[in-house]
Formats: structure tokens, sequence, C-alpha cells
């Protein structure tokens, strides 16, 4: 499926940022259940943006910028081609073998519940159980509303029971590690039948054997396909967070997201705001 | 508890002085103790004058105080320290191959040498330094090398320090104290000189600074603030190297250069000595909710435009873990027998080990992995049955995390104390420098002495002291 994105942030400071240096982690990378056809990011204003790649494989861009700073836009947009793999990835850019995967960070730090959460995913296989996982936690979410996230951890949106794709990711990834299963945090863009998500997407993706890195995504309760689109993965959010930034002043920040299939008139668009 | 015996270094166990002690024995045998007493108060005064304190975590009421100074020097041969020099720079030399190498091409993983997730699941091990080198490839700038002396010429490392070693200030200003209290004794003796260190430092932080046209390459040291516990070591280092001491909010990063505010306006900065945990470094890197770290640090590291002192990372080689491998590790990339050697270790991960532990829970010592300051260890010969027992708990739930060692018979030197000049147990922590030229030690080291009779406990956050270390030309 070939998509256009249109993901656009707009950053307000209260006070206004005396200077800023933020990380971006905009700009998706191909792998055989993707191609990126056409990307680019803007920051509006007079800066330089230094790409690199990040330790996980990431493109990470860079820029820092003198104040005084009140607001600030930030677009990435592209289009990019996707195809089912049934959530398996192949061919993305490994840095370091799977078992680094098994890492603790403080956002998946592992408690009881979180190994009862895992212990109680059954199956024959690896992949059974990451299934039974992933069900597990889908139903135990339900109904959630999916947009609010002020869980700091894994632990903690288990215990509240409420949280957004984010911190379904995290419960994911903190219980597959407690069953001795590397798992990583992915951060996305989803989209289907007209319906864009809101916020930045967010799912996990766990390693099996023999297959590789498979994804799984607790919101939707299936395996990303069409109309998942991969951005950035690590150990947790943190890793792979679309804007990272460093300001004594407030930020507040609007996400909107315009995605359409090339082609076609339809659009999804939405919008969140947040305040840090 | 059995008496132990303990090799005394200036006896050596027999009745005669040990030669190199031949002249502090002399000096002892002919001043009254009211004499050292004396003494000892004017070191006391001199280093309350100085303000040379430490803080002790944990404790309610003094935040900082002094730590015990004993006026009796402990002395070490040129010889003896020869060879311990060469086991020194051996050894970091060996520590930054394998910093290079985990973080680089990661051979000695593939080789099987080290079980790999000893590497990859170490909290101090950083996936975000993965893929990058180090200027030169010196990972470990400052290390401090703990060490214990059991005899003659048995020399055991205890544990390395490859983070951001401290207590070098003490060493400096012991000595400097020792030659305004004693210059006699001085004077009769040819004693290494240590106070070029700060020289030696310089040098060294100079050497590893990325390639730049014009001028010096400015180095400035990197504090956490005043209320870290080495605050006044950061500013007495800082001081003596003449260079800024700065915070985190001193700096920025424009464009991946390093900058630092100055009253000229902002100055490029080439090296970073920096006395702050990786976690705190960069809060776009790392915990984000840091206030005390530079945003964007990483990433002018990452662009070649600063050094850090030490690199970030270099932590997960002095990992109590990896430390066991240390023999192996030396041979691996220098194709060497280890000159010093290793405590013998227990590795609690391996079920044996842990049966084996468990058994002798009374006669060991038993340290957590990735706990520092002698806090979080058990000294099996000197703990209550009821301290083992809850201890035995910590260890069954997460045997990983310890490894246990025997209770050394550490060395005593004469210390001056309640009862007069009496024996008690020290170690050495060393401070190897290196930099582009390899590698430098400056002889002797910060010896500390558990102040308390039988006490192997030395660490000054457990209430140690500290003493001049000489080294002297044999006679």
């Amino acid at each position: 499926m070939r998509i256009q994105i249109h993901h656009e942030i707009v950053q307000t400071f209260d006070p206004a940022a005396k200077g800023l240096i933020e990380s971006l982690r905009l700009t998706p990378r191909s792998h055989e259940g993707q191609h990126v056809i056409e990307w680019r990011i803007d920051v509006e204003a007079d800066c330089r943006l230094r790409r690199s790649e990040d330790a996980f494989g990431n493109q990470t861009d860079m820029f820092s910028l003198q104040g005084p700073v009140d607001t600030l836009r930030i677009v990435a947009e592209g289009v990019i081609e996707t195809f089912d793999c049934a959530g398996v990835v192949r061919n993305s850019i490994e840095r370091f073998p799977p078992e680094l995967f098994l890492r603790d960070t403080q956002s998946t730090a592992p408690n009881a519940a979180l190994r009862a959460l895992g212990a109680s995913a059954k199956g024959e296989g690896r992949i059974e159980r990451l299934h039974a996982l992933l069900v597990a936690v889908h139903e135990r979410f339900e109904g959630v509303d999916a947009q609010s996230s002020g869980a700091t951890s894994a632990a903690q949106a288990l215990a509240d029971g409420k949280g957004g794709a984010r911190d379904l990711a995290h419960v994911f990834v903190a219980a597959s590690r407690t069953m001795g299963v590397p798992a990583r945090f992915v951060s996305g863009h989803y989209f289907d039948d007209g319906e864009a998500t809101a916020q930045c997407h967010a799912w996990a993706e766990a390693y099996v054997e023999k297959i590789g890195w498979i994804g799984f995504d607790p919101v939707h309760c299936i395996c990303p396909h069409e109309s998942h689109v991969r951005i950035a993965c690590g150990l947790d959010w943190l890793d792979a967070a679309p804007v990272r930034a460093a300001s004594p002043g407030t930020i507040g920040e609007t996400t909107s997201i315009r995605v359409r299939q090339p082609g076609q008139h339809q659009s999804a668009s939405a919008r969140t705001q947040s305040q840090q | 508890m059995v008496e132990q015996t303990f090799w005394d270094e200036m006896t050596g166990g027999g009745a005669d002085v040990r030669t190199v002690y031949g002249r502090v024995d002399e000096w002892l045998r002919n001043t009254p103790p009211d004499v050292l007493a004396a003494r000892r108060t004017q070191a006391e005064l001199l280093f309350r004058r100085i303000g040379i304190t430490f803080a002790v975590y944990g404790e309610k009421d003094a935040a900082e105080r002094l730590i015990p100074f004993d006026i009796i020097p402990r002395v070490i041969g040129q010889g003896e320290w020869g060879r311990m020099e060469a086991g020194l720079i051996q050894r970091v030399k060996a520590i930054n191959a394998f910093l290079c190498d985990i973080y680089g091409p990661r051979e000695i993983l593939r080789a099987g040498i080290i079980p790999s997730d000893l590497v990859f699941g170490n909290p101090a091990f950083r996936p975000e330094m993965a893929g990058k080198r180090a200027p030169h490839d010196v990972w470990v700038h400052i290390a401090g090398i703990d060490m214990v002396r059991t005899g003659e010429d048995e020399f055991y490392v205890l544990e390395d320090n490859a983070r951001t070693p401290s207590g070098v200030s003490y060493m400096l200003e012991n000595r400097e104290v020792m030659m305004r209290l004693l210059p006699d004794l001085f004077s009769n003796h040819r004693i290494a000189p240590v106070e070029n260190y700060t020289d030696l430092l310089l040098n060294c932080l100079r050497s590893v600074a990325p390639p730049r046209s014009g001028g010096e390459p400015v180095v400035a040291l990197l504090t956490p603030g005043l209320y870290n516990s080495a605050y006044y070591e950061h500013s007495f280092l800082a001081d003596r190297l003449g260079v800024e001491l700065v915070e985190g909010h001193d700096l920025s990063v424009r464009d991946g250069i390093v900058y630092m505010r100055t009253t000229q306006g902002p100055r490029r900065v080439d090296v970073l000595y920096r006395r702050i945990d990786d976690d705190f470094i960069d809060p776009l890197a790392f915990r984000p909710d840091s206030v005390l770290g530079v945003p964007g640090l990483l990433d002018a590291y990452a662009a070649g435009n600063i050094t850090l002192a030490n690199a970030i990372g270099a932590g997960v080689a002095d990992d109590k873990a990896i430390y066991t491998y240390m023999p192996e590790i030396v041979k691996f990339y220098l194709g060497e027998e280890a000159i010093l050697k290793n405590v013998p270790t227990w590795r609690c991960r391996e079920a044996d080990a842990l049966k084996y532990v468990r058994e002798h829970i009374g006669e060991l010592v038993i340290k957590e992995v990735n706990g520092s300051g002698g806090y979080g260890m058990l000294v099996g010969p000197h703990a209550t049955r009821a301290e083992i027992a809850e201890f035995e708990k910590k260890l069954v739930a997460q045997p990983d995390n310890y490894i246990a060692q025997p209770t050394l018979s550490l060395s005593t030197c004469p210390a001056f104390v309640e009862e007069g000049v009496a024996p008690r147990h020290v170690d050495l922590r060393p401070f190897v420098l290196t930099g582009a030229e390899g590698s430098r030690v400056v002889p002797g080291g910060l010896t500390r002495v558990a102040m308390r009779k039988g006490s192997l406990v030395v660490n000054s956050s457990q209430g140690g002291g500290t003493k001049d270390t000489w080294v002297i030309e044999d006679a």
C-alpha cells in the first residue's frame, strides 16, 4: 500500500526558550515490510539538521538553535510503500544481537504483576506464547482511552489499568522479557481505512529463533501489516521517541498527522495536544 | 574469631625490620608518643584549614567530615613498585582494549571468553556507545586500581575503577602535609615525587583532544556540583590543573560543538574531564530528568568534537563480574599472563559457586556486582548471625548480582592510633593515567588504612583513614 504521510509537530515554549537542542527520530528506514520512496524533514527555524544513525540503527536528526523561541514547527513528510509480511521484520538494520533486548530499563523494569502476566501467556512454542501475551495485554487494557498516557513505566501502567499505545507496548516488552524473550519498543504510524491515529503509534517486537523479529501491536491485537509504518526502535520509548528536547521552560506540543493513499481523495487527519 | 596472622610491611613478619622501613623505624623509636600526638594534631589542623572533607552518604548529622589521617608513612621499595607499575600499565592497556572491542567488533564474546549476557545485560554497558570509537582508542584515561598485599611478593587487584575514580586529591595533600610536618624524615629518604600528577594529567587530557587547528586544547572539569561527595576534589583538581570547573548549565552544545560560558562569551571546549555519572551526563541521550548534564554531549562526542575522560560506558570494564575474567582479558588482548593477580572469586551466578558460597558464607566477603564504596557487602567473619541470614536471602533471590571472595590477609603497616603505634590493615589505590602516548603511574598512590583494630574495611565511607605512600630508592 502506498501511503503519504504529513507529520507536523508544533512546539510552544513558555517562557520563550533561550536556546534549544532537540533530537528527532522521524525518518523511517526501508526493510522488507516497507519501502521509503521519498522523505524529508523540515524544521522551520534557522538551523542545521545534523543527521546520524543511533546505536539501534535509527535515523536521528539533531538541531540546536539560539532563542528566543516561542513557537517551533517541525514537519516530517514523505511517501512510503508498505507490504504485509505478517508482522515479520526482515532486512532491517540490526546493530546488536537479539540478546541485548533482554535488558531492563527504567520504563520496562519488571515487577511481580508483569512476571505474572508473562507467566500467564501459555502456548506450545514461543510464537504461541507471544500471541497469548498479545491477547492478554490487549484484553487487560480493553475499552481504555488509547490517548491517555500519564504512566511512567510498564509496571505503573499495568497497575493503573490504563494507558495509550506507548504504555501497552511497554507492558508487552517488559512481560516478554520476563519470559526470557528479547523484546523491543517500536514507534511509528498506523493508518487504516481512512482512520489515522492522532498520536504517533507504538508497538512491540519480539524475537523468535529461525524467524527473526516479529511485530506485536497490542492496541489493535494484531501483528503489524500494511497499515503500520515503522520509524524507530529501541529498548523503550526513550530510545525511539520521535522528539527529545531539552529546554528549561515548559513545552506544549501539538502533533498532527495526515495520512492518505495517493490517487485517492480520502484523507485522514487527527490532532492531539500535550503539555510537558 | 580465630587470630589470623598478617604480613606486616615493616617487619615482614620476622624480628627484623625490612630494609625499606629502616629509617622510619628509627624515627618511630626515637620519637616519643606525645611528639607524634602533637604532629597528628598539627596535621588535623592543616587539613581543616585546607578544608578537605568528604561526605558520607547515609549519615544524618555530619554531612561532611574529615578523613582520619595517619602520620606514619607507608614505604614501598623502588624494586617492588617497579613490578607493580608494570602490572598496572598492563592491566589498564587490557581494559582499554576490552572496551574498544566490546563497543566495536565484540571479538571476545565471539571467542566465548566472556558470557555475552554479562556485557549486554550489564547496567554499565551503554548500547548508545556501540560503534563509536574513543579518540586514540583510549576509553579509560584515569583508572584507580585498588590493590592489596598479602606477602613479600603477593600483590592482588581487589577492584578496578574505570568510571570516575576519586581520592587522588588525598594522595597529593597527604604528601604536602607530610612535607610540612616531618621535613627531617623527608630529607633522609629519597622519595619519588607525586606532585607532578596534575601536570601528567593535564598532558594526558590534552593529548587526546580532537584535532583542530590553533592553540592549546581547552580542557574543563565537569562536576555534578556542590552536593557531590567528591566536590572538594573536583574543585581542588580544577585549581591545580589550571582549568575551569564547570557544571552542566555552564556548557551548551551547538551544531555538535561544546561551548562553555565565560565572561568573555562562549568558548569552545575540547576535552571534558567529567566527574559526573553516565546516567546523568546528557538528558537527550540518557536520563531525560537529569538537570546535571549537558544536552547534546553524546552527539558532540559522536561527531568527534569533544573528548570525554573517561569515555561514556567505560564502567562495564570495572564491573565486579567482569573483574573475575580480567586474567583472561589480559591474555586475550595482549597475549601475556597478567602480572597482577586477581583475588580468587566465586561467581554466584554459577550454581556450584553459589553452593560453595552458601556453605562458607561465614568465611567470605560477598559483594554486589555493581556496588561501590563498601555499600551492600557482607564481611562474613565480622557479621552477626542475623546479618548473615538477612544477606543470604538477598543472595539467593538474585545470585547473579553477587560475587564472593575469601577474606584476604591484608598486609598491615604501623599506624599511630589510640594505643600508640600499632599495625593496621591497608590497601593501595594507584592512579594510572593513559593518553595518546601511553600510560603513566605516579609512584605510590592513595593508601587507605582501617583505623580500627582488626578491621579490614578501609573505605573512607566506612570510617577508614589515609596515609602518605612513599616509593623510595632501595638502599
